[in-house]
C-alpha cells in the first residue's frame, strides 16, 4: 500500500489509539496516542497527523505525524484507552493505572487520577504488595475496568479514589484483555484459552459464563466486540488464530480462522464498518479482513446497515427470533464460500506489530521496530 | 597475537580514584568497575573508598535516540538483504542506497554520521559500482558534490541579491562551481557578470565558450574513451593558447579560473580554502588533468593529492587514512581503520556484510572464531543485546551468523530480564522459532517459579505445562493438594477442570485432575462413577500413598449412603488398600514423627473406616446375593 506512511520514533511502541471524535462530528480524527514499552523511560505520547506544512526538527516530511506532547510513564505501557476527548487511561507493568489529562490550550499532559496498586500479588504471609502488570483496560464513561496478571478484575469510577468493585482471583491464570459486552457485562480472555463473561450485577466472584477453545488451551491475547451485534466477539490467540464467538450460544467458537504465524496481539472491528476487521501480530504483519465482499443476498452495505439497526431496536431478550434471518457475516459458517478477503497492509515484514487502531478511514499501528505507521485512506 | 595498531585509548572514569586498585568484570558490551581495598596498608588507614560500582559501556552510540532510528531502519534493510541474497546480488546496491538515504536524514545532527556517509558512498562507488575509467570520475564528482554542499546555500544567497555580480562572494561562488565541475551554472554566473560589466564581457564570453565546449563523458553517450581523450586534448590546447595570449590578463579572477580548468596544481592549491579538503582537490585535479583516470591509478593521484594538500603542515587524520585505504582498493584496511576510528560497530558491520554479499570479501579467517563478516556482526549484535530495548534487533543479526550466531543468541537470550509475561512471550517466540528447547524450558521455569512465589499456582501450572516440565508440574500439583487438605476446597477450578490432555504430563498432575473429577462427580451425585474412579486412583497407584488416607476418608460418606455403592468386590479392594496402608505404617515405624494426639485421631479414623467397610460389605453381599437369587 502506497498510502501508508512510517515514522521511526526511537521507542518500541506497545499501544496506539485514535482519539475519539466528538459525537456527530463529520471530520476524521487527527490525533492519536501511543505508549512505549521496554525502554528505560517509557512515555505516553500524543501525535497529530494534521498538515503542518513544513519540516519538523527531525527532518520529517510533510504529512508525517508530529509529536504534540508526551509524559513519562512508570513501567511499560501495557494498555491505553481514551476515556473521553481529553483523558487517556494507561495500564502499567507496575500494576498502576493512571488517567492522564490532555490540556489542549498549552499541549501538555498531566496526571489526573492514579490507582497505584490496582494490580498486585499478595504474598501468603506478608502484607507487602508486589505490583503485578495490568494487562488490559476498557472504558465506558464513567467506568474503567482493568484486568491483570494477578487474575484480578477491578471496576473503577474515574472520580473515585478506591475501586468500586474488585474481583480477586477472578482467574487462575493471567487475564490478557477485557472489553464490554453490554454495559454491566464484560468479557475477559485468559492464558488458558478461556473467554469469561462477567456480570457486575451478580454478587460473588464467579463468571456468568465460561466459553473455551477445545483441547489445546491456546492462550488468547485480545478480544473485541462487534460494534452493532453485541453477541459477536472476535478473539486472537497465541497461535495466530482468529476465533469468532457467538456468546449467546455454545461454549465453543463459531469459527476458527487460520491467520498469523505468531501471537495475534490485537483484533479490532471497524467501528462504523463492522464487516471489516483488522488484526496484527508478533510475526510483523497487519491484516485487513473484508467480509463485505460478494454476499449475494447482501446487495449493499447500506442494506446491511439497515438490518443491523432493526436488530438494535429490539430488546436483547428476544433477539434470537428476530435475528435469525440477519446473520452477521462473521457468524455464517459455510466453509464453501470463501468470502473473506484478506489484505496485508504493511509493505515489508518488520518486527512485531504490537497494536493497531482504526477510526473512520484512518489506521494507526505501532511496532517493535520503533516505527509508527499511519494510513489515511483505508478504503480508497 | 597480531601487533597493536595503535595505543588503546584511555578512558577516565569520573569518581574513581585512579591511584587505588580497581577491579573489573567483563559483560557483554559493558564492564563493571569498582575500587578495591586490595592493598592492606591502605585498609589500615581506613580511607573511605568510593562506594559505587561503575558500569562502563563501550558502545555509547547505541544509547543515542537519533541513532536508534538508524539502527532500526538498517535492521529492516539488513533482513531484507539477507532474504533476497539468493535472488540477486545486485539488489544490494539498492540496500546501500537506502542506507545512505537514512544516513543523510540524520547527518545534520551527528557529525560522525556524515563521515560514515562519506566513507560509505566512496566504498559504494569503488567496490560495488566498480565503475570503469570515465564513468568513475563522474561518480567521484557526484560524491564530492553530495558532501561539499555549502555551495548550494551560497548560490541561493548570491542569486537572492538584486545584483549577483556585485556580491562579495560572487567570485568565490564561481570558483567553487568550476572546482566542482558545475560548468553550466558557472557559465550562467559569468553571463551575469558580462551583463553588469561590459568591459569584461568579451573575456567572459570566451571563458564561457571554453566551459561550454569542454568535452565530458555523459552517461548516454556512446563515444569511446579514445575519442574523448582526443577531443579533450584539443580543448586543452585551446585553453592553453588563450592563457599564453594573455586573453584574460585584465581580470585575475578569470585568469585563475582558466588555470584551474587547465588543471594547474598551483592555481588549484591557491583555492585551498574553497576546496575544504584533499579529496575535493583530488577530484578537481583529476577532472581537469586526467578525466579518464583508471581505477588502478587512483591511489597514486590520491596519495600525491593528499601530500600536496597537507603540504607537510599537518598529519593525516583517521578519516584521511580510511579514504586513502579505499582509494587503494584495500577493503580490509578500510574496515580495520573504520573499526579503530568509529565509536560503534554499526558502520563496519553493515559495510562488511554488504561487501561480503557482493562477493568482494575473500574469506579472511581470523584466528578467533569465524570470518570477519561474522565477527563484526556478532560484535554489533552483542552491543544491541546489552541495550535494554534494542535487543530484539540483535536476534536477526545473530541468525545470519552461520557459525557462532546460534550459541551467542542462546547465551544472550537467557539473560534478558523478564518483567512482564508479554515480554516473556516475545522471548519465548524467538526461542521457539529457532527450536531452542533448552532456553524455552528455562524461561518457562523462571516464569513458573515466579508465579509460585507470587502464590499464583494456576499460572505456575500453565507455565510448567507449556515447558512440558513434569517435575515442576508435580511440585505445583502437590501444592494444590496441600492447599486442598488445608482448606478443604480447590482453588483455580477453571484451570484444573480444563486440563485436557495436558493432564498426562506428570502422574501427580493426572491424580490432581482425576481427584478433582471425583469431587465433581460426587457433587453431581453420580455416586457409582465417583466410587469406581476413587478406587481406581488407589489401585492403579496414581495416587501418592501419603494421600490414600484422605481418599479412604473421602470414601466414608459413599460407604454410608443408603443404597449400596461399592460392590463386594470393590469393598474387598478398599479393605486391601487400608490394610496395606496400616501395615506399611507399622513397618516403617513412624510413631515418633507424629504426635500422640494425631495418632489417636488416625486410629479412630482407621477404626471408623473398618467399621464402615465391614457394614458395606455385609450390605453388598446381601444385595448381590438377593439379586442373583431373584
Amino acid at each position: 500500500m502506497e498510502s501508508i506512511c512510517a515514522k521511526f520514533v526511537s521507542q518500541k511502541i506497545s499501544k496506539t489509539r485514535w482519539r475519539p471524535l466528538p459525537p456527530g462530528s463529520l471530520q476524521t480524527s487527527e490525533t492519536f496516542a501511543t505508549g512505549s514499552w521496554d525502554n528505560e523511560d517509557n512515555y505516553v505520547s500524543l501525535w497529530s497527523i494534521g498538515d503542518f506544512g513544513n519540516l519538523d526538527s527531525d527532518g520529517g516530511f510533510e504529512g508525517d505525524h508530529q509529536l504534540l506532547c508526551d509524559i513519562r510513564h512508570d513501567g511499560d505501557v501495557m494498555d491505553l484507552q481514551f476515556f473521553d476527548q481529553e483523558r487517556i487511561v494507561a495500564a502499567s507493568s507496575t500494576g498502576c493505572v493512571t488517567v492522564f489529562l490532555h490540556h489542549t490550550n498549552n499541549q501538555t499532559l498531566s496526571v489526573n487520577q492514579q490507582w497505584k496498586t490496582a494490580h498486585h500479588h499478595t504474598k501468603p504471609y506478608s502484607p507487602v504488595y508486589r505490583g503485578a502488570p495490568c494487562t488490559g483496560i476498557v472504558c465506558d464513561n464513567p467506568e474503567i475496568v482493568t484486568v491483570g496478571e494477578d487474575g484480578r478484575i477491578n471496576l473503577f469510577r474515574v472520580d473515585h479514589k478506591e475501586a468500586v468493585r474488585t474481583i480477586d482471583n477472578a482467574d487462575s491464570s493471567t487475564l490478557h484483555a477485557v472489553t464490554f459486552l453490554r454495559t454491566p457485562e464484560i468479557v475477559t480472555v485468559n492464558s488458558i484459552g478461556q473467554l469469561k463473561i462477567w456480570d457486575f450485577r451478580l454478587q460473588g466472584n464467579e463468571p456468568a459464563q465460561i466459553l473455551s477453545l477445545n483441547g489445546d488451551r491456546v492462550p488468547l491475547h485480545c478480544v473485541d466486540r462487534h460494534p452493532n451485534q453485541q453477541h459477536v466477539v472476535a478473539t486472537g490467540g497465541q497461535d495466530g488464530m482468529l476465533s469468532i464467538w457467538d456468546v449467546r450460544q455454545g461454549t465453543m467458537p463459531v469459527s476458527l480462522l487460520k491467520a498469523h504465524e505468531a501471537e495475534m496481539w490485537e483484533v479490532h472491528f471497524h467501528p462504523s464498518k463492522p464487516d471489516h476487521l483488522f488484526t496484527c501480530s508478533e510475526d510483523g504483519s497487519l491484516w485487513h479482513w473484508d467480509a463485505s465482499i460478494d454476499m449475494p443476498e447482501k446487495s449493499s452495505l447500506f442494506h446491511q446497515g439497515g438490518r443491523s439497526s432493526t436488530f438494535l431496536s429490539h430488546s436483547i431478550g428476544n433477539q434470537a427470533n428476530v435475528h435469525q434471518s440477519v446473520i452477521s457475516s462473521w457468524l455464517s459458517t459455510d466453509p464453501a464460500r470463501d468470502r473473506i478477503e484478506i489484505t496485508s497492509l504493511l509493505p515489508t515484514r518488520t518486527l512485531s506489530v504490537n497494536s493497531l487502531d482504526v477510526l473512520g478511514p484512518c489506521l494507526v499501528c505501532g511496532t517493535d521496530a520503533e516505527a509508527i505507521y499511519v494510513s489515511r485512506q483505508l478504503f480508497s | 597475537m597480531e601487533e597493536l595498531d595503535g595505543d588503546p585509548a584511555v578512558t577516565l572514569i569520573p569518581g574513581v580514584n585512579s591511584k587505588k586498585q580497581i577491579c573489573f568484570d567483563w559483560g557483554p558490551g559493558e564492564m563493571l568497575v569498582c575500587e578495591t581495598a586490595f592493598n592492606k596498608k591502605e585498609k589500615s588507614e581506613m580511607v573511605p573508598g568510593c562506594p559505587f560500582i561503575h558500569i562502563i559501556r563501550k558502545d555509547v552510540d547505541v544509547y543515542s535516540k537519533i541513532l536508534r532510528k538508524l539502527f532500526n531502519e538498517s535492521h529492516g534493510i539488513f533482513v531484507g538483504l539477507q532474504r533476497i541474497e539468493e535472488e540477486l546480488t545486485g539488489k544490494s546496491r539498492k540496500a546501500a542506497a537506502k542506507d545512505q538515504a537514512s544516513g543523510r536524514q540524520f547527518s545534520s545532527q551527528v557529525s560522525i554520521l556524515s563521515a560514515m556517509e562519506l566513507i560509505w558512498n566512496l566504498c559504494e562507488i569503488l567496490f560495488i559500482e566498480v565503475a570503469p575509467a570515465g564513468p568513475l570520475l563522474l561518480h567521484l564528482l557526484d560524491w564530492v558534490r553530495l558532501h561539499v554542499c555549502e555551495v548550494d546555500s551560497l548560490l541561493a544567497d548570491v542569486l537572492g541579491t538584486g545584483n549577483p555580480s556585485k556580491h562579495e562572494s560572487f567570485w568565490n561562488l564561481v570558483t567553487i562551481l568550476v572546482l566542482q565541475g558545475r560548468l553550466d551554472e558557472a557559465r550562467q554566473m559569468l553571463s551575469r557578470e558580462a551583463d553588469a560589466n561590459p568591459a569584461s564581457a568579451d573575456m567572459c564570453r570566451i571563458l564561457g565558450d571554453l566551459m561550454r565546449t569542454m568535452p565530458i563523458l555523459s552517461p548516454g553517450n556512446t563515444q569511446t574513451l579514445t575519442e574523448l581523450e582526443l577531443k579533450w586534448q584539443h580543448w586543452r590546447e585551446e585553453c592553453e593558447r588563450h592563457l599564453q595570449d594573455n586573453t584574460f590578463a585584465a581580470s585575475p579572477a578569470l585568469e585563475s579560473l582558466c588555470k584551474i580548468m587547465l588543471g594547474d596544481e598551483a592555481a588549484l592549491l591557491e583555492q585551498k580554502e574553497l576546496l575544504n579538503n584533499w579529496y575535493h582537490f583530488l577530484v578537481t585535479r583529476l577532472l581537469y588533468s586526467h578525466p579518464t583516470v583508471k581505477p588502478i591509478d587512483l591511489h597514486f593521484y590520491a596519495q600525491s593529492s593528499l601530500d600536496m594538500f597537507l603540504g607537510g603542515e599537518s598529519s593525516p587524520e583517521p578519516l584521511d587514512n580510511i579514504l586513502m585505504a579505499a582509494f587503494e582498493f584495500d577493503i580490509h584496511q578500510v574496515i580495520k581503520e573504520c573499526s579503530i576510528a568509529l565509536s560503534n560497530w554499526w558502520f563496519v558491520a553493515h559495510l562488511t556484510d554488504l561487501l561480503d554479499h557482493c562477493r568482494l570479501l575473500q574469506s579472511h579467517n581470523l584466528y578467533f572464531g569465524s570470518n570477519m563478516r561474522e565477527f563484526l556482526l556478532l560484535e554489533y549484535a552483542s552491543g544491541l543485546f546489552s541495550h535494554h530495548s534494542l535487543w530484539q534487533l540483535g536476534v536477526d543479526y545473530f541468525d545470519h551468523c552461520p557459525e557462532l550466531g546460534r550459541v551467542s543468541l542462546e547465551l544472550h537470550i537467557e539473560r534478558i530480564p523478564l518483567n512482564t509475561e508479554q515480554k516473556a512471550l516475545k522471548v519465548l517466540r524467538i526461542c521457539e522459532q529457532r527450536q531452542m528447547t533448552e532456553q524455552v524450558r528455562s524461561i518457562c521455569k523462571i516464569l513458573a517459579m515466579k508465579s509460585v512465589r507470587n502464590n499464583r499456582l494456576g499460572s505456575a501450572l500453565s507455565w510448567s505445562i507449556r515447558a512440558k516440565d513434569a517435575a515442576f508440574a508435580t511440585l505445583v500439583s502437590d501444592r494444590f493438594l496441600r492447599d486442598y487438605c488445608e482448606r478443604g476446597c480447590f482453588s483455580d477450578l477453571d484451570l484444573i477442570d480444563n486440563l485436557g490432555p495436558a493432564m498426562m504430563l506428570s502422574d501427580r498432575l493426572t491424580f490432581l485432575g482425576k481427584y478433582r473429577e471425583f469431587h465433581r462427580l460426587y457433587g453431581e451425585k453420580r455416586f457409582s462413577d465417583a466410587s469406581s474412579l476413587l478406587l481406581s486412583l488407589m489401585t492403579s497407584q496414581i495416587a501418592p500413598r501419603s494421600f490414600w488416607m484422605t481418599l479412604l476418608t473421602d470414601a466414608l460418606p459413599l460407604l454410608e449412603q443408603k443404597q449400596v455403592i461399592f460392590s463386594a468386590e470393590q469393598t474387598y479392594e478398599l479393605m486391601r488398600c487400608l490394610e496395606d496402608l496400616t501395615s506399611r505404617r507399622l513397618e516403617c515405624g513412624e510413631p515418633d514423627a507424629q504426635k500422640p494426639q494425631d495418632d489417636d485421631i488416625e486410629t479412630t479414623k482407621v477404626e471408623m473406616l473398618r467399621l464402615a467397610l465391614a457394614r458395606n460389605l455385609a450390605r453388598a453381599i446381601i444385595k448381590e446375593g438377593s439379586l442373583e437369587g431373584s
